[in-house]
């Protein structure tokens, strides 16, 4: 006689310790540690800040370690505790005129006033395995470069469009307006969106989905003629400006990514040919997903240029409702939930119809 | 309404051990005040999907977090919840769910449905009928009745303005053109007083007719679409049907083999690779509550007799 399965609590517990277990892997190997991780693996770190919406790398890098390695459960993870966190306020707009900057490049212009400066980038570097990291001894000692001589740029720099923008050539920022910035963790989104909230819907958005579908736009499907006007990496200040205050003070210091795309545009009925923009920004180091907001920006804000949006990339329902890698993991994994009063419902169906055809047919032949 | 609907600036410890560290059922008191506002909103235009902002919960999106953050927002101290997934409160994922809200409001527990003040459910309603001091909250993937006719948002919502619903009667005559009958088996679409199309969520429709002047409130949850339904005590909830072809639910030809039941929903349970079934109640307290009270399996033969009609098709 079938007995009804019992003890599902005492089965989640044990798969719970089978996991720990197997995170911890090998015990003969030193355990992994989070100031490791932090240090070491500081684009994970990053990956998991930005699609995480929280700055903070200790965090991330904790998420990295509780999630063996899987970035996709490590931003749920902080996502989940970021839910809990308090707003005690809102920071005034970063300026990133203003950073500290590690990198700054752009594909626009060969020089331009505070140079380009390649910092710590892969772009070069020839994909070659290199085995002489496989060693912990084999760590660079001699030639190391002191950080005092890597190039730095303080103070002020320019950003490439704004230069472009004493021009007249490419379109104008739009003022602040009076609304102040939406914030979809709190409201739901709403189609069609403004462009605060579909840039941050992208700034969360999974990197690999974003990064497809901006590559779309290159192949055809949507094409928006980029070029990289500047890429800036760097430490920016944030900074409040409290009521009982009435002026601003810096609360620290973050680092981020921008992209700022030049995009062609042949013109409208309402305004000249020039430049458009589209805009990307992430926490830490990540240039390709920053490129790929960028690009995406742009070929969403079709309708605002009176483009006609024909291709996936530029369809914004289908963009913003699918890009969020913690949605999605959720409902394509929730169907290793059970689903057997579903699929019961299902057999009987199918076996009704099964049977009304298997009738005709019998009822065919007879006659 | 209920007590537990009125605001509550602050809620008194139960005493129960909790997880530290987190306010009484997780959310802050302004998240659940901002969903128990959705809530009465959604009380008050039956079958209307009210958006809200949804929270990233602990838990999967897709696995119930809009019952979840639901049930958060109207729990209180002295209710006792039970939760199913599939009918039964013993699989993996209600056991996990009833572990979150132990954990966070140290609430007592039930898996009877007659205890219980809130019923949290996956796929069922459970058989035995529900009153009106209870609150059952629904976890529902895809709350859009119309989504799989029409994937935009933006028209959706114009169709339920406009109260166009056409294209959903196409779909089931289009059904009873080439099957001869609606081939929806859960997730059947109802009508909620007279207005709004609905989705009950992926209930089977066996389920359908329980909606319809249920006293207990029905409240529906969508965290990762960030929409939260109800449907008011005693209201009219219709399975969308023709005249001709009046709405109808699954018929089993066996009863279930542990307490004999007719009446119930049956899972079937695959016992051997020779075609061996045997059947049994998706509503385990039901199938419980009935073998106590003395009810006995069907005799062997006859489930024997149940599948050897099953396996030559009628």
């Amino acid at each position: 006689m079938y007995v009804a399965v019992k003890g599902g609590e005492r089965a989640i517990l044990n798969a719970h310790e089978l996991l720990a277990e197997k995170r911890r892997g090998d015990h003969a190997v030193p355990e992994l540690t989070v100031e490791q991780i932090q240090n070491q693996l500081p684009l994970a770190v990053n990956r998991v800040m930005t699609e995480g919406s929280l700055y903070d790398p200790e965090l991330a890098a904790l998420a990295i370690k509780q999630s063996s390695g899987d970035l996709i459960e490590a931003i749920f993870l902080l996502r989940a505790f970021r839910t809990t966190l308090t707003r005690l306020g809102t920071s005034l707009p970063i300026d990133t005129s203003r950073m500290t900057l590690w990198r700054r490049i752009s594909a626009t212009f060969k020089d331009l006033p505070g140079g380009q400066v390649l910092g710590p980038t892969y772009d070069y570097t020839h994909r070659l395995l290199d085995f002489s990291l496989v060693s912990e001894s084999g760590e660079r000692k001699d030639n190391r470069l002191p950080v005092a001589e890597t190039v730095l740029l303080k103070g002020t720099t320019p950003r490439v469009l704004d230069l472009l923008n004493q021009e007249g050539l490419i379109e104008k920022e739009a003022p602040e307006d009076e609304q102040g910035v939406g914030d979809l963790t709190h409201h739901p989104l709403h189609i069609p969106a403004d462009r605060d909230l579909r840039l941050q819907n992208l700034a969360r958005g999974d990197e690999g989905f974003l990064l497809g579908l901006a590559y779309s736009t290159q192949r055809g499907f949507g094409n928006n003629h980029p070029f990289v006007g500047e890429i800036r990496f760097g430490q920016v200040a944030v900074e409040i400006s409290p009521e009982e205050l009435g002026f601003p003070i810096e609360i620290g210091e973050i680092d981020v990514t921008e992209c700022q795309m030049i995009n062609q545009f042949k013109g409208s009925a309402s305004q000249p040919p020039g430049f458009t923009r589209g805009y990307g920004l992430t926490f830490g180091h990540s240039e390709r997903k920053a490129m790929a907001i960028a690009l995406l920006d742009r070929a969403l804000r079709g309708r605002d240029l009176g483009e006609a949006a024909n291709s996936p990339a530029q369809d914004e329902e289908f963009v913003l409702m699918h890009s969020d890698n913690v949605q999605a993991s959720g409902f394509v994994e929730h169907l290793k939930l059970p689903h057997y009063v579903d699929f019961q419902a299902e057999l009987t169906l199918v076996r009704s119809l099964r049977s009304s055809v298997q009738e005709e047919k019998t009822e065919k032949e007879g006659k | 309404m209920r007590k537990q609907l009125s605001l509550q600036p602050r809620i008194k410890d139960t005493g129960s051990p909790r997880l530290a560290g987190y306010n009484f059922a997780y959310l802050d008191e302004g998240t659940k005040r901002m969903i128990r506002r959705a809530i009465l909103k959604a009380v008050a235009i039956p079958g209307h999907q009210v958006p809200f902002g949804s929270r990233e919960m602990p838990l999967p999106l897709g696995w119930g977090t809009g019952g979840i953050q639901v049930t958060a927002s109207v729990i209180g101290p002295d209710d006792i919840l039970k939760v199913i997934d599939q009918g039964s409160d013993d699989t993996t994922n209600a056991v996990s769910i009833r572990r979150f809200f132990t954990q966070t409001t140290g609430v007592r527990t039930t898996e009877k449905t007659r205890e219980a003040t809130l019923i949290q459910t996956r796929h069922r309603i459970p058989e035995t009928p529900l009153g009106p001091e209870q609150i059952i909250i629904f976890q529902v993937p895809i709350p859009e009745p119309l989504r799989f006719l029409e994937p935009r948002e933006v028209e959706t919502c114009k169709m339920h303005g406009l109260a166009e619903y056409g294209v959903m009667y196409v779909k089931l005559y289009e059904d009873i053109s080439a099957h001869g009958r609606i081939a929806t088996a859960y997730n059947y679409p109802v009508m909620v007083h007279h207005r709004y199309v609905t989705s009950p969520s992926p209930i089977p429709r066996f389920d359908n007719p329980k909606m319809d002047r249920m006293p207990a409130l029905q409240l529906f949850g969508a965290g990762r679409e960030k929409r939260i339904y109800a449907i008011p005590p005693y209201t009219t909830v219709k399975s969308l049907d023709f005249e001709d072809h009046p709405f109808e639910i699954e018929k089993w030809d066996h009863c279930c083999a542990l307490c004999g039941s007719s009446e119930s929903y049956l899972d079937e349970i695959v016992t051997d690779d020779q075609g061996g079934r045997l059947f049994v109640c998706s509503d385990t307290d039901y199938c419980e509550e009935r073998r106590v009270a003395g009810h006995k399996s069907a005799p062997p033969d006859t489930v024997k007799l149940a599948i050897t009609r099953l396996k030559r098709g009628k």
